[in-house]
Protein backbone atom coordinates (compact mmCIF):
# COMPACT_ATOMS: atom_id res chain seq x y z
CA UNK A 1 0.00 0.00 0.00
CA UNK A 2 1.17 3.61 -0.90
CA UNK A 3 0.85 6.49 1.72
CA UNK A 4 -1.47 8.14 -0.24
CA UNK A 5 -3.67 4.59 -0.04
CA UNK A 6 -3.04 4.33 3.30
CA UNK A 7 -4.65 8.04 4.47
CA UNK A 8 -7.30 7.58 1.70
CA UNK A 9 -8.21 4.78 3.44
CA UNK A 10 -8.00 6.29 7.16
CA UNK A 11 -10.66 8.91 5.71
CA UNK A 12 -13.07 6.61 4.59
CA UNK A 13 -12.37 4.62 7.89
CA UNK A 14 -12.79 8.33 10.46
CA UNK A 15 -15.88 8.65 7.76
CA UNK A 16 -17.69 5.82 8.28
CA UNK A 17 -16.54 5.33 12.25
CA UNK A 18 -18.48 8.36 12.36
CA UNK A 19 -21.62 6.81 10.73
CA UNK A 20 -21.26 4.75 13.69
CA UNK A 21 -20.85 7.21 16.77
CA UNK A 22 -24.08 8.57 15.23
CA UNK A 23 -26.21 5.32 15.25
CA UNK A 24 -24.67 3.87 18.41
CA UNK A 25 -28.34 2.05 18.76
CA UNK A 26 -26.42 -0.06 16.03
CA UNK A 27 -23.89 -1.55 18.51
CA UNK A 28 -26.57 -1.48 21.38
CA UNK A 29 -28.72 -3.84 18.81
CA UNK A 30 -25.79 -5.57 17.67
CA UNK A 31 -25.17 -6.75 21.36
CA UNK A 32 -29.06 -6.99 22.36
CA UNK A 33 -29.76 -10.46 20.53
CA UNK A 34 -26.73 -12.38 21.77
CA UNK A 35 -27.49 -10.40 25.34
CA UNK A 36 -31.26 -11.74 25.49
CA UNK A 37 -29.86 -15.31 24.06
CA UNK A 38 -26.98 -15.52 27.19
CA UNK A 39 -29.81 -14.89 29.66
CA UNK A 40 -32.34 -16.85 28.24
CA UNK A 41 -30.41 -20.19 27.77
CA UNK A 42 -28.33 -19.49 31.32
CA UNK A 43 -31.43 -18.67 33.40
CA UNK A 44 -34.24 -20.90 31.91
CA UNK A 45 -32.92 -23.58 29.81
CA UNK A 46 -29.52 -24.36 31.68
CA UNK A 47 -31.12 -25.29 34.25
CA UNK A 48 -32.01 -28.38 31.69
CA UNK A 49 -28.55 -28.72 30.06
CA UNK A 50 -26.24 -31.09 31.23
CA UNK A 51 -23.16 -29.89 29.72
CA UNK A 52 -20.54 -31.66 32.00
CA UNK A 53 -19.88 -28.20 34.27
CA UNK A 54 -21.70 -26.11 36.70
CA UNK A 55 -21.20 -22.58 35.28
CA UNK A 56 -23.06 -23.30 32.26
CA UNK A 57 -22.30 -19.53 31.40
CA UNK A 58 -18.96 -20.44 31.21
CA UNK A 59 -19.76 -23.08 28.52
CA UNK A 60 -21.86 -21.00 26.61
CA UNK A 61 -20.34 -17.39 26.17
CA UNK A 62 -17.54 -18.55 22.85
CA UNK A 63 -20.53 -19.37 20.97
CA UNK A 64 -22.98 -16.15 21.82
CA UNK A 65 -19.33 -14.08 20.83
CA UNK A 66 -19.55 -16.04 17.70
CA UNK A 67 -23.25 -14.99 17.31
CA UNK A 68 -22.16 -11.24 17.90
CA UNK A 69 -20.08 -11.14 15.31
CA UNK A 70 -22.68 -12.83 12.77
CA UNK A 71 -25.31 -9.91 13.88
CA UNK A 72 -22.82 -7.05 13.83
CA UNK A 73 -21.18 -7.88 10.49
CA UNK A 74 -25.18 -7.36 8.75
CA UNK A 75 -24.83 -3.51 9.68
CA UNK A 76 -21.58 -3.57 7.63
CA UNK A 77 -23.48 -4.71 4.32
CA UNK A 78 -26.29 -2.21 5.49
CA UNK A 79 -23.71 0.81 5.63
CA UNK A 80 -21.85 -0.74 1.90
CA UNK A 81 -25.28 -1.15 0.66
CA UNK A 82 -26.21 2.54 1.50
CA UNK A 83 -23.53 4.18 -0.12
CA UNK A 84 -23.96 1.96 -3.41
CA UNK A 85 -27.49 2.74 -3.49
CA UNK A 86 -26.97 6.04 -2.79
CA UNK A 87 -24.79 6.81 -4.97
CA UNK A 88 -21.55 7.63 -3.00
CA UNK A 89 -20.15 4.79 -3.78
CA UNK A 90 -20.13 5.91 -7.78
CA UNK A 91 -18.80 9.10 -6.64
CA UNK A 92 -15.85 7.71 -4.80
CA UNK A 93 -14.86 5.41 -7.54
CA UNK A 94 -14.93 8.23 -9.79
CA UNK A 95 -12.26 9.85 -7.74
CA UNK A 96 -8.54 10.13 -8.19
CA UNK A 97 -8.15 7.47 -4.38
CA UNK A 98 -7.53 4.54 -4.35
CA UNK A 99 -10.85 2.66 -5.48
CA UNK A 100 -10.81 0.25 -2.67
CA UNK A 101 -10.03 3.11 -0.08
CA UNK A 102 -14.18 3.16 0.62
CA UNK A 103 -14.18 -0.92 1.27
CA UNK A 104 -10.86 -0.93 3.45
CA UNK A 105 -12.90 1.55 5.70
CA UNK A 106 -15.96 -0.05 6.35
CA UNK A 107 -14.14 -3.53 6.83
CA UNK A 108 -12.39 -1.91 9.57
CA UNK A 109 -15.03 0.09 11.15
CA UNK A 110 -16.62 -3.01 10.93
CA UNK A 111 -13.65 -4.75 13.00
CA UNK A 112 -14.08 -1.68 15.60
CA UNK A 113 -17.85 -2.47 16.03
CA UNK A 114 -17.77 -5.58 16.64
CA UNK A 115 -14.90 -5.09 19.30
CA UNK A 116 -17.33 -3.03 21.24
CA UNK A 117 -20.46 -5.27 20.73
CA UNK A 118 -18.47 -7.97 21.40
CA UNK A 119 -16.82 -6.13 25.07
CA UNK A 120 -20.51 -5.61 26.10
CA UNK A 121 -21.33 -8.67 26.00
CA UNK A 122 -18.50 -10.32 27.55
CA UNK A 123 -19.34 -7.27 30.81
CA UNK A 124 -22.86 -8.83 30.79
CA UNK A 125 -21.32 -12.22 30.83
CA UNK A 126 -19.17 -11.11 33.68
CA UNK A 127 -22.29 -10.05 35.60
CA UNK A 128 -23.86 -13.29 35.19
CA UNK A 129 -20.78 -15.06 36.90
CA UNK A 130 -18.59 -15.49 33.98
CA UNK A 131 -15.41 -16.30 35.25
CA UNK A 132 -12.08 -17.04 33.56
CA UNK A 133 -8.56 -17.49 34.84
CA UNK A 134 -6.97 -16.94 31.81
CA UNK A 135 -3.70 -15.52 30.84
CA UNK A 136 -2.79 -12.25 28.34
CA UNK A 137 -1.75 -14.80 26.16
CA UNK A 138 -4.71 -16.78 26.02
CA UNK A 139 -6.96 -13.46 25.93
CA UNK A 140 -4.96 -12.26 23.31
CA UNK A 141 -5.19 -15.72 21.53
CA UNK A 142 -8.85 -15.69 21.93
CA UNK A 143 -8.92 -11.91 20.38
CA UNK A 144 -7.12 -13.02 17.33
CA UNK A 145 -9.24 -15.69 16.78
CA UNK A 146 -12.36 -13.19 17.37
CA UNK A 147 -10.74 -10.63 14.76
CA UNK A 148 -9.87 -13.41 12.34
CA UNK A 149 -13.97 -14.58 12.48
CA UNK A 150 -14.74 -10.62 12.10
CA UNK A 151 -12.52 -10.27 9.39
CA UNK A 152 -13.82 -13.29 7.29
CA UNK A 153 -17.63 -12.55 7.97
CA UNK A 154 -17.19 -9.10 7.26
CA UNK A 155 -15.46 -9.61 3.57
CA UNK A 156 -18.49 -12.14 3.27
CA UNK A 157 -21.22 -9.37 3.89
CA UNK A 158 -19.47 -6.76 1.60
CA UNK A 159 -20.69 -9.55 -1.22
CA UNK A 160 -24.64 -8.40 -0.25
CA UNK A 161 -23.70 -4.78 0.35
CA UNK A 162 -22.46 -4.65 -3.36
CA UNK A 163 -25.14 -6.59 -5.32
CA UNK A 164 -28.39 -6.32 -2.88
CA UNK A 165 -31.09 -4.85 -4.24
CA UNK A 166 -33.01 -4.14 -1.57
CA UNK A 167 -32.36 -3.63 2.57
CA UNK A 168 -34.24 -7.10 3.27
CA UNK A 169 -31.82 -8.43 0.82
CA UNK A 170 -29.02 -7.31 2.67
CA UNK A 171 -30.00 -8.11 6.29
CA UNK A 172 -31.19 -11.49 4.76
CA UNK A 173 -28.17 -13.11 4.42
CA UNK A 174 -26.98 -13.12 8.22
CA UNK A 175 -29.79 -15.29 9.42
CA UNK A 176 -28.27 -18.25 8.65
CA UNK A 177 -25.16 -17.46 10.00
CA UNK A 178 -26.63 -16.60 13.26
CA UNK A 179 -27.98 -19.79 13.31
CA UNK A 180 -25.38 -21.86 12.68
CA UNK A 181 -23.87 -22.12 16.32
CA UNK A 182 -26.68 -24.13 16.83
CA UNK A 183 -25.87 -26.57 15.65
CA UNK A 184 -22.33 -27.12 16.90
CA UNK A 185 -21.34 -27.40 20.13
CA UNK A 186 -21.90 -23.62 21.44
CA UNK A 187 -25.16 -24.69 23.62
CA UNK A 188 -24.81 -28.18 23.96
CA UNK A 189 -22.20 -31.00 23.20
CA UNK A 190 -22.14 -32.68 20.12
CA UNK A 191 -22.32 -35.94 21.56
CA UNK A 192 -26.25 -36.30 21.79
CA UNK A 193 -27.16 -35.06 18.66
CA UNK A 194 -28.52 -37.55 16.26
CA UNK A 195 -26.30 -39.05 13.66
CA UNK A 196 -25.74 -36.71 10.62
CA UNK A 197 -26.49 -33.82 12.77
CA UNK A 198 -23.77 -34.55 14.78
CA UNK A 199 -21.59 -35.25 11.72
CA UNK A 200 -22.32 -32.03 10.71
CA UNK A 201 -22.01 -30.07 13.71
CA UNK A 202 -18.19 -31.49 14.89
CA UNK A 203 -17.75 -30.76 11.16
CA UNK A 204 -18.61 -27.50 10.42
CA UNK A 205 -16.17 -24.44 11.64
CA UNK A 206 -18.26 -22.77 14.49
CA UNK A 207 -17.59 -26.13 16.90
CA UNK A 208 -14.00 -26.30 16.52
CA UNK A 209 -13.85 -22.49 17.00
CA UNK A 210 -16.59 -22.50 19.93
CA UNK A 211 -14.25 -25.19 21.61
CA UNK A 212 -10.73 -23.18 20.64
CA UNK A 213 -11.93 -20.74 22.88
CA UNK A 214 -13.63 -22.31 25.34
CA UNK A 215 -10.48 -24.26 26.46
CA UNK A 216 -8.60 -21.26 25.96
CA UNK A 217 -10.66 -19.89 29.00
CA UNK A 218 -11.02 -22.30 31.00
CA UNK A 219 -7.33 -22.98 30.79
CA UNK A 220 -7.33 -25.99 29.17
CA UNK A 221 -5.43 -26.96 26.81
CA UNK A 222 -6.38 -26.29 23.41
CA UNK A 223 -4.28 -29.18 21.31
CA UNK A 224 -4.43 -29.45 17.33
CA UNK A 225 -8.22 -27.77 17.75
CA UNK A 226 -6.25 -24.47 17.68
CA UNK A 227 -4.46 -24.65 14.96
CA UNK A 228 -7.98 -25.81 12.41
CA UNK A 229 -9.80 -23.12 14.47
CA UNK A 230 -7.32 -20.89 13.05
CA UNK A 231 -7.14 -22.49 9.47
CA UNK A 232 -10.49 -22.19 8.87
CA UNK A 233 -10.69 -18.95 10.02
CA UNK A 234 -8.03 -17.96 7.39
CA UNK A 235 -9.48 -20.35 4.96
CA UNK A 236 -12.77 -18.67 5.49
CA UNK A 237 -11.50 -15.51 4.94
CA UNK A 238 -9.38 -16.32 1.89
CA UNK A 239 -12.33 -17.45 0.44
CA UNK A 240 -14.71 -14.24 1.29
CA UNK A 241 -11.97 -12.19 0.32
CA UNK A 242 -11.48 -13.21 -3.46
CA UNK A 243 -15.43 -13.87 -3.40
CA UNK A 244 -16.40 -9.89 -2.22
CA UNK A 245 -13.23 -8.85 -4.33
CA UNK A 246 -14.93 -10.55 -8.26
CA UNK A 247 -17.86 -9.09 -6.69
CA UNK A 248 -16.36 -5.65 -6.50
CA UNK A 249 -14.84 -5.88 -10.11
CA UNK A 250 -17.85 -6.96 -11.62
CA UNK A 251 -19.73 -3.89 -10.23
CA UNK A 252 -17.01 -1.28 -10.93
CA UNK A 253 -15.47 -1.18 -14.28
CA UNK B 1 -3.26 25.22 -34.22
CA UNK B 2 -4.67 22.19 -33.18
CA UNK B 3 -5.22 21.50 -29.72
CA UNK B 4 -6.01 17.79 -27.77
CA UNK B 5 -9.52 17.63 -27.00
CA UNK B 6 -10.76 17.52 -23.68
CA UNK B 7 -13.14 15.12 -24.34
CA UNK B 8 -13.09 12.90 -27.57
CA UNK B 9 -15.60 10.40 -28.02
CA UNK B 10 -15.47 8.14 -32.08
CA UNK B 11 -18.24 5.02 -32.48
CA UNK B 12 -18.67 4.38 -28.90
CA UNK B 13 -21.33 1.36 -28.61
CA UNK B 14 -22.75 0.10 -25.33
CA UNK B 15 -25.79 -2.39 -25.08
CA UNK B 16 -28.14 -3.67 -22.19
CA UNK B 17 -28.75 -7.36 -23.40
CA UNK B 18 -30.13 -7.01 -26.59
CA UNK B 19 -30.93 -3.29 -26.13
CA UNK B 20 -28.39 -1.34 -28.21
CA UNK B 21 -28.51 2.25 -26.02
CA UNK B 22 -25.38 3.77 -27.86
CA UNK B 23 -24.90 2.79 -31.26
CA UNK B 24 -21.69 4.56 -32.39
CA UNK B 25 -21.50 7.93 -30.30
CA UNK B 26 -19.00 10.40 -31.82
CA UNK B 27 -18.23 13.86 -29.77
CA UNK B 28 -15.55 16.30 -29.46
CA UNK B 29 -15.25 18.65 -27.00
CA UNK B 30 -12.57 21.64 -27.25
CA UNK B 31 -10.85 22.58 -23.42
CA UNK B 32 -12.69 24.92 -21.83
CA UNK B 33 -15.85 24.92 -23.45
CA UNK B 34 -19.20 24.13 -22.43
CA UNK B 35 -20.99 21.10 -24.13
CA UNK B 36 -24.09 20.32 -24.19
CA UNK B 37 -25.51 16.61 -24.79
CA UNK B 38 -29.34 16.69 -24.93
CA UNK B 39 -31.60 13.79 -25.09
CA UNK B 40 -34.82 12.52 -23.43
CA UNK B 41 -35.65 10.16 -21.06
CA UNK B 42 -33.52 7.03 -22.26
CA UNK B 43 -31.50 8.56 -24.87
CA UNK B 44 -28.44 7.24 -23.44
CA UNK B 45 -27.06 10.55 -21.79
CA UNK B 46 -26.28 9.07 -18.55
CA UNK B 47 -24.94 5.58 -20.13
CA UNK B 48 -22.15 7.79 -21.87
CA UNK B 49 -21.28 10.09 -18.86
CA UNK B 50 -20.50 7.05 -16.88
CA UNK B 51 -18.43 5.41 -19.73
CA UNK B 52 -16.59 9.06 -19.18
CA UNK B 53 -15.85 8.41 -15.77
CA UNK B 54 -14.87 4.95 -15.91
CA UNK B 55 -17.54 3.71 -13.87
CA UNK B 56 -18.95 1.80 -16.61
CA UNK B 57 -17.09 0.10 -19.85
CA UNK B 58 -18.21 0.56 -23.20
CA UNK B 59 -18.84 -2.37 -25.71
CA UNK B 60 -16.71 -0.83 -28.55
CA UNK B 61 -15.53 2.30 -29.43
CA UNK B 62 -12.90 4.82 -28.24
CA UNK B 63 -13.31 7.59 -25.33
CA UNK B 64 -10.30 9.71 -24.26
CA UNK B 65 -10.58 12.61 -21.44
CA UNK B 66 -8.28 15.23 -21.23
CA UNK B 67 -5.42 13.35 -23.92
CA UNK B 68 -6.23 9.32 -21.76
CA UNK B 69 -8.15 6.65 -22.90
CA UNK B 70 -10.84 5.65 -20.50
CA UNK B 71 -10.63 1.94 -21.11
CA UNK B 72 -7.03 1.88 -20.63
CA UNK B 73 -5.69 4.86 -18.52
CA UNK B 74 -8.80 4.90 -16.17
CA UNK B 75 -6.72 6.53 -13.45
CA UNK B 76 -5.64 8.78 -15.04
CA UNK B 77 -8.71 10.01 -16.45
CA UNK B 78 -10.48 10.22 -13.01
CA UNK B 79 -7.36 12.39 -12.27
CA UNK B 80 -8.50 14.86 -14.89
CA UNK B 81 -12.36 14.44 -13.85
CA UNK B 82 -14.99 15.39 -11.61
CA UNK B 83 -18.67 13.86 -11.62
CA UNK B 84 -21.82 15.01 -10.67
CA UNK B 85 -24.33 11.99 -11.26
CA UNK B 86 -27.75 12.43 -12.25
CA UNK B 87 -28.87 11.69 -8.36
CA UNK B 88 -27.24 13.81 -5.75
CA UNK B 89 -24.52 11.69 -4.50
CA UNK B 90 -24.17 13.41 -0.75
CA UNK B 91 -23.50 11.42 2.60
CA UNK B 92 -26.81 11.66 4.72
CA UNK B 93 -25.04 11.19 8.11
CA UNK B 94 -22.64 13.98 7.91
CA UNK B 95 -23.46 17.75 8.02
CA UNK B 96 -22.82 19.87 4.74
CA UNK B 97 -19.14 20.95 5.90
CA UNK B 98 -17.92 17.20 6.73
CA UNK B 99 -19.39 16.29 2.91
CA UNK B 100 -16.71 18.89 1.40
CA UNK B 101 -13.92 18.09 4.16
CA UNK B 102 -14.29 14.13 3.41
CA UNK B 103 -14.07 15.02 -0.79
CA UNK B 104 -11.16 17.87 0.04
CA UNK B 105 -9.04 15.38 2.25
CA UNK B 106 -9.46 12.39 -0.27
CA UNK B 107 -8.15 14.89 -2.55
CA UNK B 108 -4.80 15.72 -0.47
CA UNK B 109 -5.97 19.04 -0.62
CA UNK B 110 -3.72 21.20 1.84
CA UNK B 111 -6.77 22.99 3.96
CA UNK B 112 -10.06 20.96 3.46
CA UNK B 113 -11.68 23.47 6.00
CA UNK B 114 -10.98 26.61 4.45
CA UNK B 115 -11.88 24.64 1.05
CA UNK B 116 -15.37 23.48 2.59
CA UNK B 117 -16.31 26.96 4.07
CA UNK B 118 -15.30 28.89 0.77
CA UNK B 119 -17.67 26.52 -1.33
CA UNK B 120 -20.46 26.48 1.40
CA UNK B 121 -20.62 30.02 1.22
CA UNK B 122 -20.14 29.78 -2.59
CA UNK B 123 -23.55 28.09 -2.76
CA UNK B 124 -25.26 29.41 0.30
CA UNK B 125 -25.04 26.65 2.50
CA UNK B 126 -23.28 28.49 4.94
CA UNK B 127 -25.82 28.49 7.11
CA UNK B 128 -26.79 24.98 6.91
CA UNK B 129 -23.28 23.93 7.38
CA UNK B 130 -23.56 22.22 10.72
CA UNK B 131 -26.88 20.81 10.12
CA UNK B 132 -26.37 16.98 8.80
CA UNK B 133 -27.41 16.52 5.40
CA UNK B 134 -30.42 14.04 5.75
CA UNK B 135 -32.52 17.34 6.92
CA UNK B 136 -31.57 19.28 3.83
CA UNK B 137 -33.53 19.66 1.33
CA UNK B 138 -33.45 18.21 -2.82
CA UNK B 139 -32.04 21.65 -3.78
CA UNK B 140 -29.43 22.00 -1.09
CA UNK B 141 -28.55 18.23 -1.55
CA UNK B 142 -28.07 19.38 -5.22
CA UNK B 143 -26.68 22.32 -4.82
CA UNK B 144 -23.76 20.62 -2.06
CA UNK B 145 -23.60 17.44 -4.56
CA UNK B 146 -22.11 20.16 -7.28
CA UNK B 147 -20.10 22.02 -4.45
CA UNK B 148 -18.68 18.40 -3.44
CA UNK B 149 -17.79 18.25 -7.35
CA UNK B 150 -15.95 21.47 -7.48
CA UNK B 151 -13.75 20.30 -4.98
CA UNK B 152 -10.36 20.87 -6.32
CA UNK B 153 -10.41 22.29 -9.54
CA UNK B 154 -10.82 18.86 -11.78
CA UNK B 155 -10.17 20.31 -15.11
CA UNK B 156 -12.94 18.57 -16.78
CA UNK B 157 -16.49 18.40 -15.07
CA UNK B 158 -18.95 15.92 -16.09
CA UNK B 159 -22.75 16.94 -14.22
CA UNK B 160 -25.88 14.83 -15.44
CA UNK B 161 -28.80 17.08 -15.54
CA UNK B 162 -27.31 19.07 -12.96
CA UNK B 163 -30.43 21.17 -12.74
CA UNK B 164 -33.08 18.84 -12.45
CA UNK B 165 -35.16 19.28 -9.63
CA UNK B 166 -33.75 22.78 -9.11
CA UNK B 167 -36.01 26.02 -8.24
CA UNK B 168 -35.18 28.85 -10.80
CA UNK B 169 -33.01 30.72 -8.72
CA UNK B 170 -31.03 28.00 -7.66
CA UNK B 171 -31.07 26.85 -11.66
CA UNK B 172 -30.01 30.72 -12.65
CA UNK B 173 -26.92 30.27 -9.77
CA UNK B 174 -26.06 27.09 -11.19
CA UNK B 175 -25.71 28.29 -14.59
CA UNK B 176 -23.80 31.45 -13.33
CA UNK B 177 -21.39 28.74 -11.84
CA UNK B 178 -21.14 27.05 -14.47
CA UNK B 179 -20.34 29.80 -16.76
CA UNK B 180 -17.70 30.47 -14.18
CA UNK B 181 -15.88 28.10 -14.30
CA UNK B 182 -15.72 27.38 -18.36
CA UNK B 183 -14.64 30.93 -17.87
CA UNK B 184 -11.65 29.59 -16.01
CA UNK B 185 -10.65 27.24 -17.71
CA UNK B 186 -12.77 24.21 -17.12
CA UNK B 187 -14.21 21.79 -19.77
CA UNK B 188 -18.14 21.04 -18.79
CA UNK B 189 -20.01 17.98 -20.45
CA UNK B 190 -23.71 18.65 -19.20
CA UNK B 191 -26.79 16.23 -19.89
CA UNK B 192 -30.37 18.10 -19.84
CA UNK B 193 -33.36 17.49 -21.22
CA UNK B 194 -34.28 21.27 -21.42
CA UNK B 195 -33.55 22.93 -24.26
CA UNK B 196 -33.62 26.46 -22.96
CA UNK B 197 -30.69 25.65 -20.30
CA UNK B 198 -28.41 24.05 -23.19
CA UNK B 199 -29.77 27.14 -25.55
CA UNK B 200 -28.16 29.41 -22.79
CA UNK B 201 -25.32 27.83 -20.97
CA UNK B 202 -23.43 25.53 -24.25
CA UNK B 203 -21.17 27.37 -26.51
CA UNK B 204 -22.24 23.63 -28.80
CA UNK B 205 -24.76 21.06 -28.44
CA UNK B 206 -25.11 17.36 -29.55
CA UNK B 207 -28.63 15.82 -29.71
CA UNK B 208 -28.36 12.13 -28.96
CA UNK B 209 -30.99 10.34 -29.93
CA UNK B 210 -31.70 6.53 -30.93
CA UNK B 211 -28.16 5.82 -29.64
CA UNK B 212 -26.13 8.43 -31.87
CA UNK B 213 -25.95 11.85 -31.99
CA UNK B 214 -28.10 13.21 -34.71
CA UNK B 215 -27.11 16.50 -34.83
CA UNK B 216 -23.91 18.93 -33.39
CA UNK B 217 -23.28 22.29 -33.36
CA UNK B 218 -23.64 25.70 -31.82
CA UNK B 219 -27.07 26.71 -31.20
CA UNK B 220 -26.97 28.91 -34.40
CA UNK B 221 -25.62 26.05 -36.10
CA UNK B 222 -28.45 24.35 -35.23
CA UNK B 223 -31.24 26.74 -35.80
CA UNK B 224 -30.42 26.41 -39.60
CA UNK B 225 -31.59 22.98 -39.68
CA UNK B 226 -34.76 24.28 -38.70
CA UNK B 227 -36.66 25.51 -42.13
CA UNK B 228 -36.72 29.00 -43.11
CA UNK B 229 -38.45 31.50 -40.28
CA UNK B 230 -41.75 33.04 -41.45
CA UNK B 231 -41.90 36.84 -39.31
CA UNK B 232 -45.16 36.29 -37.61
CA UNK B 233 -46.38 39.40 -35.28
CA UNK B 234 -47.42 37.81 -31.98
CA UNK B 235 -48.10 39.27 -28.75
CA UNK B 236 -44.97 38.79 -26.65
CA UNK B 237 -46.01 37.63 -23.20
CA UNK B 238 -43.42 36.57 -20.16
CA UNK B 239 -42.73 32.97 -19.36
CA UNK B 240 -44.10 31.45 -16.75
CA UNK B 241 -40.41 31.70 -15.05
CA UNK B 242 -40.02 35.34 -15.78
CA UNK B 243 -43.41 36.05 -13.87
CA UNK B 244 -41.79 33.72 -11.35
CA UNK B 245 -38.60 34.96 -10.58
CA UNK B 246 -40.60 38.89 -10.73
CA UNK B 247 -43.05 37.81 -8.02
CA UNK B 248 -40.52 36.80 -5.60
CA UNK B 249 -38.71 39.30 -6.36
CA UNK B 250 -35.17 38.26 -7.97
CA UNK B 251 -33.18 39.31 -10.09
CA UNK B 252 -31.00 37.00 -11.21
CA UNK B 253 -28.32 38.22 -8.76
CA UNK B 254 -27.07 37.10 -5.07
CA UNK B 255 -29.25 39.52 -3.20
CA UNK B 256 -32.71 37.89 -2.14
CA UNK B 257 -31.45 34.64 -2.17
CA UNK B 258 -33.38 32.80 0.87
CA UNK B 259 -30.72 32.13 3.59
CA UNK B 260 -31.99 28.78 5.15
N1 LIG C 1 -27.94 -1.26 -15.74
C1 LIG C 1 -28.81 -1.26 -16.76
N2 LIG C 1 -29.36 -2.42 -17.16
C2 LIG C 1 -30.23 -2.46 -18.21
N3 LIG C 1 -30.61 -1.40 -18.91
C3 LIG C 1 -30.11 -0.20 -18.56
C4 LIG C 1 -29.18 -0.07 -17.48
N4 LIG C 1 -28.84 1.23 -17.36
C5 LIG C 1 -29.52 1.89 -18.32
N5 LIG C 1 -30.28 1.03 -19.04
C6 LIG C 1 -31.13 1.40 -20.19
O1 LIG C 1 -30.38 2.17 -21.09
C7 LIG C 1 -31.18 3.20 -21.65
C8 LIG C 1 -30.45 4.53 -21.50
O2 LIG C 1 -30.36 4.84 -20.13
P1 LIG C 1 -29.68 6.19 -19.63
O3 LIG C 1 -29.82 6.19 -18.17
O4 LIG C 1 -28.32 6.31 -20.20
O5 LIG C 1 -30.62 7.29 -20.30
P2 LIG C 1 -30.68 8.85 -20.02
O6 LIG C 1 -30.54 9.51 -21.35
O7 LIG C 1 -29.72 9.22 -18.99
O8 LIG C 1 -32.17 9.01 -19.51
P3 LIG C 1 -32.80 10.02 -18.40
O9 LIG C 1 -33.04 11.31 -19.08
O10 LIG C 1 -34.07 9.36 -18.03
O11 LIG C 1 -31.83 10.11 -17.30
C9 LIG C 1 -32.52 3.16 -20.96
O12 LIG C 1 -33.43 2.53 -21.82
C10 LIG C 1 -32.28 2.29 -19.75
O13 LIG C 1 -33.41 1.54 -19.47
MG1 LIG D 1 -29.86 9.98 -17.12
Amino acid sequence: MTTSTVRETRTMLKRSLRHVLRSPDTIITTAVTPIAMLLLFVYVFGAAIDVGQDDYVNYLLPGILLITIASGIAYTAFRLFTDVSGGIFERFQSMPIARQAVLWGHVATSVLANLVSLTLVVLVALAMGFRSGAGVLAWLAVLGILVLFTLALTWLAVIPGLKAKSVDGVSGFSYPLIFLPFVSSAFVPTAGMPGPVRWFAENQPVTVIVDTIRNLLAQQPVGSDGWLAVAWCLGLLLVAYVAAMATYRRTTA
Amino acid sequence: MTTTPAIEITGLTKSYGDQAVLAGVDLRVAPGTIHALLGSNGAGKTTAVRILSTLLKADGGTAAVAGYEVATHPAEVRGAISLTGQFAAVDDVLTGRENLMLVAELRHLPDPRRTADELLARFGLTDAAGQRVAAYSGGMRRRLDIAMSLTGHPPVLFLDEPTTGLDPQSRTEVWRTIQELAGQGTTVLLTTQYLDEAEHLADRISILHAGRVIADGTVAELRQLLPPKRVEYVEKRPSLEEIFLAVIGHDGSDEGRARA
